[in-house]
Formats: structure tokens, sequence, C-alpha cells
């Protein structure tokens, strides 16, 4: 009886600390938004810490419009957004900070080598359903799609200029991992995942292998020269009077300071 | 019964108010998180209209097509066949834990069982993904399906009808054995005929917590069972639930798509609660 | 009752029916341990190769496919605590309330018994956002290990209430009128006989929940958050261990290695807990009912 007692005391003393405590502490940078972008930022903000003590850069996901919608509200300073900025977003100022190029990734035990524009569209839209239709050896075809809303499949449409009711697929993933997963599992399976992923998967051994894309082999590389065509930026969001400390740390992370932290991550630095 | 009976003004009375104040908890938090969910369903249900998405074929938020009912379809197929395969394998658990297993092996089993109980959905996943998929796969391409999804959460879920079975087993007094064995019923005739008809209730909310918590598992089924919006035609074919629906969609969903995704939290709400209204009913029926 | 019967065709549909059980028990319970076998299995010889002292206690690098998981340990060993504590209390006092103060059938008890059913079937996303709005936004907690906690402690409140209520439900009522009998008070006979009695499917709840609660990933994405610092109070935002194997298995390229050890360590430490559970339980019964 005792101890309920003061836990309640105690948990009511903590709700009023968490109130007291609610605004934001003068020495934390809060970052909301893409998940895809939140392992880079994360690691960004520990060397940001480390240059700067008695600050803190708090990291959150939580997706691309939540990064929108939280930086609008004052609910943090920095949104992650993996995306093209939209029209209705004009209130916010953008940065990029890096480019995440898009491959089509096969099983490795598939002999085909590359795919011609109209076999894809074929294969996506469940016109062609067997491997032997487009050259390859005869079995089921398992296309695999993103889920919608995601900036990856809209530009994935847009390139193929298809609308979201053309695809059938056979298998909706959320993030790269699961796309890699799911392709590497099933030899007949067709996906589409970012490029600086399936490349480390590919040379750390897991069972896919990356597809060109009108002549372009798919590589970093390739996308940070530009000469590869599916590609999104990653970018930063602030309000516009965001603040000396805001512009500096967002400085810090287009940089060339932190080059190393973003190729690590399998993107391509962008600098201002 | 009056309030003022119920509560005299002794000592026990008193604490008897304050634990019935703490138990208003239990109701204030599900009507808190109802409100909260209703609120932010409201947008989509008012603009939309509750009929559009039950009779809407297809589910294509962006492109204004809502319709909620292959995926209602497929959380309740997944949670149904989940059941279907864990209570009865997590009740013979519990039986055999209690009653057959040699004395060396009960700790270690209850142990593995208490294990698998806090296994992060996402383990499962992971080996639903990594070694249950490709086998499927092999049989039946894409791999990723509603058996798939069966399978682990079956396998996710029997851990609470078998800890639940058995401390409602272990409940039943000693005297139904006792009388059950004077009356010449071997071990196996006790239990069905006297120990598990008197341990009913127990084994049944363990039943029915574990149907509920299936029904709302998220993890496992986002990352084995294909997520495609479609009725569910077969064992082998790729299905949606709405909890893979709400998790795949939420973090890049604005305005009234954000509000579909509540309602079908509501839709799967309703769901659970017409489970275990029938459940209820059912349980007091068998008594008349 | 067939059993009563005698002769031989008797006895042998009754053996065989029997035997047909034994089998089928032994059957499921053998499925069963050999499909968890397998699952934990998987975890560690997948995860055992990443594993060494500095792993657990290291800080994250790397997003975390280097490095070792130690702030991430405290965050979460922080976040179960403030779980458990808010909801075994409540817990408790409302299966207490429920089993041994109202009168059987009551309309309240029906009532909460039918919310506490449908709040377990409340998705886990649906409880983060909930959590999000309610404890981190509107109870001003913002992305902290409080709010994670409370978060949880919302979602396995109906198991505990459950389990509890159901142990003490099963307690003979002889019992309750011996204490009675013997002068004792309402509240007395409860906290002394009773529950003390009803003590290994209390800890059994207690268990299954903490279980429960080890195991949720979606609804401490949106109130724990993703920091993996060192928290240094319960208000910091701290990354939960299945927060953490999430993002390293499904987020992060390269990650599989820490995710599978990251696994192993919950699983180890998941092992350890529960041990420490049901000795303590065994020894509380023993000490307080030498019958």
């Amino acid at each position: 009886m005792f101890s309920r007692r003061a836990l309640g005391f105690l948990l009511a003393l903590s709700m009023g600390l968490g109130i007291a405590a609610g605004a934001h502490a003068d020495d934390r940078i809060v970052v909301t938004g893409s998940s895809t972008i939140a392992p880079l930022m994360a690691e960004i903000g520990k060397r940001f810490e480390k240059l700067h003590p008695g600050l803190r850069v708090d990291v959150q996901s939580g997706g691309s419009t939540r990064g929108v919608t939280d930086v609008r509200a004052g609910l943090s300073d920095i949104g992650m957004v993996s995306r093209a900025m939209s029209d209705d977003e004009r209130d916010l100022v953008a940065y990029e900070i890096a480019r995440d190029g898009i491959a089509i990734i096969l099983h490795r035990d598939n002999p085909l080598t590359e795919l011609s524009r109209r076999q894809i569209v074929g294969i996506y839209t469940g016109r062609v359903t067997d491997w032997s239709e487009v050259g390859g050896k005869p079995g089921r075809i398992t296309v695999v799609n993103k889920a919608e809303g995601r900036s990856t499949l809209e530009l994935f449409l847009a390139y193929f200029r298809l609308g979201v009711r053309d695809i059938v697929a056979h298998v909706v993933i959320g993030d790269n991992q699961q796309g890699i997963k799911t392709v590497s599992a099933n030899p007949g399976a067709i996906g589409y995942v970012s490029i600086g992923t399936a490349e480390f998967e590919a040379s750390a051994g897991t069972p896919v292998k990356l597809l060109g894309l009108e002549g372009v082999p798919a590589s970093v590389a390739n996308v940070k020269n530009g000469t590869y065509p599916l590609s999104r930026p990653l970018n930063l969001v602030t309000r516009p009077a965001g603040g000396e400390r805001l512009e500096r740390f967002i400085g810090f992370a287009r940089s060339a300071e932190v080059d190393d932290i973003v190729a690590d991550q399998f993107f391509v630095p962008s600098h201002p | 019964m009056r309030i003022s009976s119920l509560f005299p003004r002794t000592r026990d009375g008193h604490i008897a108010f304050g634990l019935g104040a703490v138990s208003c908890l239990a109701s204030g938090i599900l009507l808190l998180i109802l409100v909260f969910v209703f609120g932010e369903a409201w947008p989509a249900l008012r603009t939309i209209g509750v009929l559009r998405f039950l009779s809407d074929t297809a589910w294509y938020p962006t492109d204004n097509a809502f319709g909620l009912a292959p995926m209602l379809a497929a959380s309740f197929a997944l949670a149904a066949g989940a059941l279907i395969l864990a209570a009865p394998v997590g009740v013979a658990a519990a039986i055999f834990r209690l009653y057959y297993a040699p004395a060396w092996l009960k700790t270690p089993y209850r142990g593995l069982v208490l294990l698998l109980a806090g296994t992060p959905s996402v383990v499962l996943g992971l080996w639903g993904l990594m070694v249950l998929v490709p086998l499927i796969a092999r049989l039946e391409p894409p791999g990723a399906s509603l058996i798939a999804g069966i399978l682990v959460l079956a396998l996710m879920i029997v851990p609470t009808v078998a800890i639940t079975a058995e401390a409602a087993l272990e409940s039943v007094p000693r005297s139904c054995w006792a009388a059950a064995n004077a009356l010449g019923l071997g071990r196996e005739a006790a239990l069905l005929n006297v120990v598990l008809p008197a341990a009913r209730e127990g084994v049944a909310g363990g039943i029915l917590l574990a149907g509920a918590r299936a029904l709302g598992e998220t993890m496992v089924v986002l990352m084995i069972t294909g997520n495609i919006v479609r009725m569910p035609d077969g064992l082998f074919a790729p299905v949606r639930a709405l909890t893979s629906n709400i998790a795949l969609e939420m973090a890049y969903a604005t305005g009234d798509h954000r509000a579909s995704l509540f309602v079908s939290g509501l839709a799967l709400t309703l769901l659970v609660f017409l489970l275990s209204f029938a459940a209820r009913t059912g349980r007091r029926m068998r008594y008349v | 009752m067939s059993d009563l019967s005698h002769g031989p065709r008797h006895v042998f549909a009754r053996q065989a029916r029997d035997g047909a059980m034994r089998v089928a028990i032994w059957a499921a319970a053998a499925a069963l341990f050999a499909c968890a076998a397998w699952v934990m299995l998987d975890v560690v010889l997948r995860g055992a190769a990443g594993l060494d002292w500095s792993f657990l206690v290291d800080e994250p690098a790397r997003a975390g496919r280097a490095g070792g998981i130690g702030p991430i340990l405290v965050s979460t060993g922080l976040i179960l605590a403030v779980a458990i504590a808010a909801a075994a209390p409540l817990g408790l006092a409302t299966a207490i309330f429920l089993a041994e103060f109202l009168p059987a059938g009551s309309r309240f008890a029906a009532w909460t018994s039918l919310s506490l059913d449908v709040l377990a079937g409340i998705p886990s996303i649906v409880f983060g956002l909930f959590g999000n709005a309610f404890f981190s936004i509107w109870l001003g907690m913002g992305f902290s290990i409080l709010s994670g906690g409370l978060t949880l402690a919302c979602m396995i409140l109906p198991l505990l209430i459950r389990t509890a209520e159901h142990g003490l439900r099963m307690v003979p009522g002889e019992w309750r009128h011996g204490a009675a009998a013997l002068g004792m008070s309402r509240f007395s006979s409860v906290w002394r006989i009773v529950l003390p009695a009803a003590g290994p499917a209390v800890t059994a709840g207690l268990l299954l929940g903490l279980g429960r609660a080890t195991a949720e990933t979606a609804a401490l994405v949106f109130t724990s958050g993703y920091v993996d610092r060192m928290p240094s109070s319960l208000l910091d935002s701290g990354r939960a261990l299945s927060v953490h194997i999430y993002d390293l298995a499904m987020n992060v390229a390269g990650g599989d290695r820490n995710a599978y050890a990251s696994a192993l360590v919950l699983l180890l430490f998941l092992i350890v807990v529960n041990g420490i559970a049901m000795s303590f339980s065994d020894y509380l019964l023993r000490k307080r009912i030498a019958a």
C-alpha cells in the first residue's frame, strides 16, 4: 500500500517534470523524419556533438511526412525528407545533403544481365509472367514493388511512365533491406532498391545483382558522375528563420568533413 | 447494488474504494485510445463515408480508392488460422509440461516457452523472412504469403495460450483430481472430462488474448505476408493485413490518406470487440 | 459415462483414446519445442559471431554496424522498469478489486473485462501513435524513456490483469472463510493469504507481460525514440533493444550481424530475468504457504 502511494507520487512528479521540460533545451537539436536518412544523420550528429561539447543532436525517425509536419508544428528543429520537395512545401527551406540512386535487382542465379525498358514495363504490368519470355531460364517471375507513398516508388513510376494502378506485383515491401532479403530468397524475383545498399550487399555475398538502366551500369559512382538516370535527393528542411545554430549544423552536414560518413551509408554526398 | 453498501465506511471500504478507482483506469485508457483513434479517423469518415470503405474494390489511397474489405478479410484469416494452430498446441503443451513431462524437462520447457514469449516480433519476422519464406517459395512462389504469416503468428501466440492454460490448469483444486481418480478415471479421462472443463474459463481467456494479439500484430505480418491488397484466395497467396497496411503507409501519408489509416485501426478494434463479445456470450450461453 | 462400463470392447476403445491423446500431446509439445528451438538456434548461430564483452558495453558506431549496444541495454532496462513499475501495481489492484471486492457477475466487472480484451487487440503501432500523442505531446514528455515505458504499461495491462484475476479467483473460498473466521479484515486476508496463494499465476502474468514489453518494437519507435546515446534521465530519448534490432536488420545495410548479436543478447537477458523471477516466486510461495 505504501509502495503504491509512493509510486503514484513519483509518477506525478515525473509527469510534472516532463511538462516543465517539454520545451526544447537550448543545447538540443531535434531532427525527425525519414528512416532512410536517420542512420546517416545520427552519425553526423554524433560527430558534430564531439566538436561542440554540451550540444546534443537527437535524431528520431517516423517518415518523411512526419519530418515536414513536425518542423512546421515546431516539434522538431530539422526535418529529414528523402524525396524532392513538393509544391505545397515551399514554406520550408530545403538543403540537399546527399543523393541516392535506385537500381533494379535480380537474384544472382538469374542468368539475365540486362533488360530493356519495354521488358521491365512488361514484367511490372503483369504482361510478362515467365522469365523465358524475356530470354531467361523458365520460371515464374515474382515482382517486388515498393509500398505506396514512398519516393522510390514514385520515382520508379515516373521514370517508366506508369500509374500506381498499372503495377501487378506479388510482394510489396517497405524498406530497402526487406527488398534485398525478399529478392535474395527467391531466384525468380525482381525488385528495385537503393543503389548503394544493393552494391554493398552484392559485394558482401548476398545473392543479388544489379541491372543497368539504358546501358548505364548501376553503381554509386555512376550516380556521383551523373550518368545514372534514376536518383533521388535526400533533403534536410527547416523553417525559414532557422537560427545560427541550425545553420552551422546543416552547413556541417553538407560539408566535405562528413563525406566519409555519407559514403559509409552508401549515399553520394552533395555539397552546396 | 448501491455504492454505499459496496464501500462501507471501514478501512476495508476505503481500500476497496481506492482499488475501484484504480480499476477504472483500464477502461479509462481504452476510452482515451478510442477517442484518439476516432478523432484522427473522423476526417476520412466524414468526407469518404463508412460505406465506401467496405464497398470500394481496391486500395489506392492516393488515387481515391479506399476498399478495406480485402485487408479485413486478410487480418481475420491470419488470426483465425494462427488460433486454429496455436490453441490446441498451446493447451497440449501446458498439459504436457504439467502432467507428462519428466521432471528434468519441466523447467527447461517452461523456460523455452517463456523465451519464445519474449522474442521480439522482428526476430521472429526475420526468421520467417530468411528461413521460412524461401522454403515456401520453393513450393510455390512468392513464398511471402498467408500460410507463412499463419505459421509464424501461431508460433508467436502459442506461449500466451500455453502459459495462461498452464496457470488455469494448475489452479484447478486437487479435490477435482482426487474425485476423478476415486471414480476410477485414468489421467487422460480425468483431463478430458474433469480438469479441462474446470479450467475452461482460464484457457478460453488465454486463447482470446492470443487471438487479440494475433489480430494486432504488426511487425511479423509486415515482413512475411507479401503485403498485396487482395482477397485471400488461397493459402499461398500474398495478403496484406490491416496492421501492416498502417505500418507501411503511416510514415508517408497525409490528410485523408492518414485519416483512412486510422479508420482501418478502428475497423480492427471493432473486429476484436465483436470477437470478445461473441466469446463472452458464447460462454454465458453454455451455462444456461 | 462410458468409462465406467467394462468389457473388452469398451476397454479397448478407452485405451485407444487414451493412447491417441497421449500421442497427440507429446507430438504437439514436441512440435512446439522443435520450432522454438529452431528459431533460437538460428539466432544463436547467426549472432554468436558478433558477441563479446566489448559488444555489451561499447557505444554503437557506424550506425550500429560496429561498436556495441551498451547505452541501448541501459535504455531498454529503464523502459522495462518503468513499464513494470507502472503496470504491476495498477494491474494487481484492478485484479484484486475485480476478484475479491465485486459481487459475482457485476456489470462493472463485465465491462472492465471487455475493455481489457479490446485493449489487448489494439495494434501495436496504434499504441505507438497514441503514446506519442498522449504521453509525448499532450503530457509533454517528448521522445523519452518515460513515455515509452508508460505506453508499454498500457499494452501489458490486459495480460497482467487477466492472469492475476484468474489466479485469484481460483483460490478456494474456504481459505477466505477461514481468514474471516479468524477475524482478519478483507484486505488482510487478500494481502496475506489469497495473493500469495495466487503467486504462481501472478508471476506467470508478470513474466508474460515482461516478455511482451521486451518484444515490442512498433510502439517504442514513436515514444521512446531512436537516439542511441546513454540516457542521463528518464526524460531522455533512448533506443530500445528491439528497435535497434529492427533498425539494423531492416534499415541499415550490413547490419545483419549485429542485429543477430543484439537478438542473442536479448534472449540471454530474458533467460536470466525469467530464471530469477521463477525461482523468486517459488521461494515466496514456499515461505508463505507452508502447507
